[in-house]
């Protein structure tokens, strides 16, 4: 076998290892935190006139 | 269930509006234009050259200049906007409080659709390159390019899930050297340092000159957009900047004048080394052109180099599509523009997760089972919409909000002209789209007027009407 084949089977390797890590951590996280915390995000301010208030 | 409650506004950097998990505020100027000059980079490594098959060197260098306008138009209109509407979704945000929310739901897809082409086209291109290498290294079968496609999108994915500030420290190294292998290549094949191989006067005399004319100019133009397309993605990092009213104007300029010299310079050097008719076939000439110009140039540091570069401006490409595609499908999901289960962010790594993992199989579909050119196409007439956007958004935003009524972080020169001008090169790129691409350019305004009415007959009751708005903008003049 080349090293190349090898190279191939490192990368879909790579990928799977990825690619679980990102789906494990998603359901861990959609399990352990409410629903209402993580999408409590809300738009950032306007820096500007946050600093044109505090000046 | 975890309560996961960090309520001060100090802590997370987010305003009191009940942020408990909010994107994080750590990134400075250096990111923002690693951000989007890294997008951009690949551009000239390779897809410009396409520029010079339709009319000849010289009509490559009339559209790198004029596209060349048309993005510092671009740039510095975003500069002035952004900085005063500093959050994540870009100019979906901006059309969301200038224009309305059907421009902004458009503009939103506009972005998403623009990013992910352009990821699954970096993705393809970085499996193209890793079989030339296996090949330059003496394999003889055919390399599998799949696997390669899959881990680029993959690992840049999971990069982006772990956190913002890793990610595009990540871009800002390989966007440097990818920039830096373009001054080199300059400054060794051009005669400053050592012999110079330019042969410009002898490659472009007579018919070679503008081979097919005006008309010819003019067709350049739809790969003009390639040098720059994407310096406008910038403003997706307007969450997550410490000061987005020093940081976004600053990064997106600095990013401006970096690509309008790496254009100059990539032109330059491959139209003084590879005749027109090679350097114009991106396809069965000249695929990477400065890695082609290096390989002329008989230096092997040169060729790794450039190598190494092109490997280097996709990778970074595809790492900024991501974050950006992911910050627009998330701040459109925080809106209710799409399911609110869209604008979650992650309460450790502080990124839109479920956005950044949605995006990964879709952008796979496409590097997978889509043509190259057909995903390119599709990417680029997305991004022109968006530009068409721009100048009617900045004309709105000085009308609604004139001078003094709002602090702006930047304030853009000679307005209304910088609009008038974007307008004017958005409709002539239009027309030269059309002359290539007329089928695709009618197909993809038809899929935007039926998501159009989607949205406006059922998704838009949805939509979070005042909830949207939580920046303290005062009212817009005339309301």
């Amino acid at each position: 076998m080349q090293t190349w084949n090898l190279i191939e089977y490192a990368a879909w390797g790579l990928s799977a290892v990825f690619g679980l890590f990102m789906v494990v951590d998603w359901l861990k996280t959609d399990t352990s935190y409410s629903e209402d915390v993580l999408t409590s995000s809300r738009e950032g301010e306007i820096e500007a006139m946050t600093e044109e208030h505090h000046s | 269930m975890a309560d996961f409650n960090i309520t001060s506004s100090s802590a997370d950097g987010m305003g009191p509006h009940g942020t408990k998990v909010g994107l994080l505020r750590v990134l400075g100027p250096a990111h923002v234009w690693a951000l989007g000059v890294g997008i951009v980079l690949v551009g000239e490594y390779m897809g410009w050259n396409f520029a010079v098959g339709k009319g000849g060197a010289y009509a490559a260098l009339i559209a790198c200049w004029v596209a060349g306008i048309l993005y510092t138009c671009v740039a510095m209109i975003d500069s002035e906007v952004t900085s005063t509407v500093a959050a994540a979704g870009g100019q979906y945000t901006q059309a969301k409080h200038i224009v309305g929310p059907l421009m902004a739901f458009n503009v939103g897809l506009y972005l998403v659709f623009a990013y992910t082409m352009l990821e699954a086209a970096n993705a393809i291109t970085a499996g193209y390159l890793i079989s030339v290498v296996a090949t330059m290294t003496g394999y003889e079968g055919t390399l599998d390019q799949r696997p390669f496609i899959i881990l680029a999108i993959l690992f840049l994915a999971w990069l982006n899930y772990r956190g913002v500030l890793a990610t595009l420290t990540f871009n800002l190294v390989i966007t440097a050297i990818a920039f830096a292998a373009i001054v080199v290549l300059f400054l060794s094949t051009s005669g400053v340092v050592g012999t110079g191989i330019m042969e410009h006067a002898a490659l472009m005399e007579g018919q070679a000159a503008l081979p097919y004319g005006w008309i010819g100019v003019l067709a350049a133009m739809h790969f003009g957009l390639w040098y720059y397309l994407g310096i406008e993605g910038t403003t997706q990092a307007a969450e997550e900047v410490r000061s987005p009213a020093r940081a976004l104007p600053f990064g997106t300029l600095a990013g401006i004048m970096t690509l309008l010299i790496a254009a100059t310079l990539t032109w330059y050097v491959c139209s003084g080394v590879l005749p027109w008719e090679f350097l114009g076939d991106g396809v069965n000439g000249s695929v990477a052109p400065l890695f082609d110009t290096a390989r002329l140039s008989g230096s092997n540091l040169l060729i790794w180099l450039l190598g190494i570069g092109t490997l280097f401006a996709t990778l970074a490409s595809a790492n900024g599509c991501i974050n950006d595609a992911s910050r627009a499908w998330f701040s459109m999901g925080r809106d209710k523009y799409l399911p609110g289960w869209f604008g979650a962010v992650h309460p450790k790594y502080r990124t839109p997760y479920r956005s950044i993992v949605f995006l990964v199989p879709i952008a796979l579909i496409f590097a997978l089972g889509a043509p190259l050119d057909q995903v390119i196409t599709f990417s680029i007439l997305s991004g022109l919409l968006g530009y068409t956007f721009m100048p009617l958004n900045v004309i709105l935003f000085r009308k609604k909000w004139p001078m003094g009524s709002i602090k702006r972080g930047y304030e853009h020169p000679f307005h209304p002209l910088p609009s008038i001008v974007l307008l004017a090169i958005c409709a002539v790129t239009f027309f030269a789209v059309f002359l290539g691409y007329g089928t695709q350019l009618v197909a993809m305004i038809g899929f935007y007027i039926v998501v159009s009415l989607w949205f406006h007959f059922w998704r838009y009751r949805f939509v979070s009407r005042a909830a949207q708005f939580t920046m303290p903008w005062p009212k817009p003049k005339g309301y």
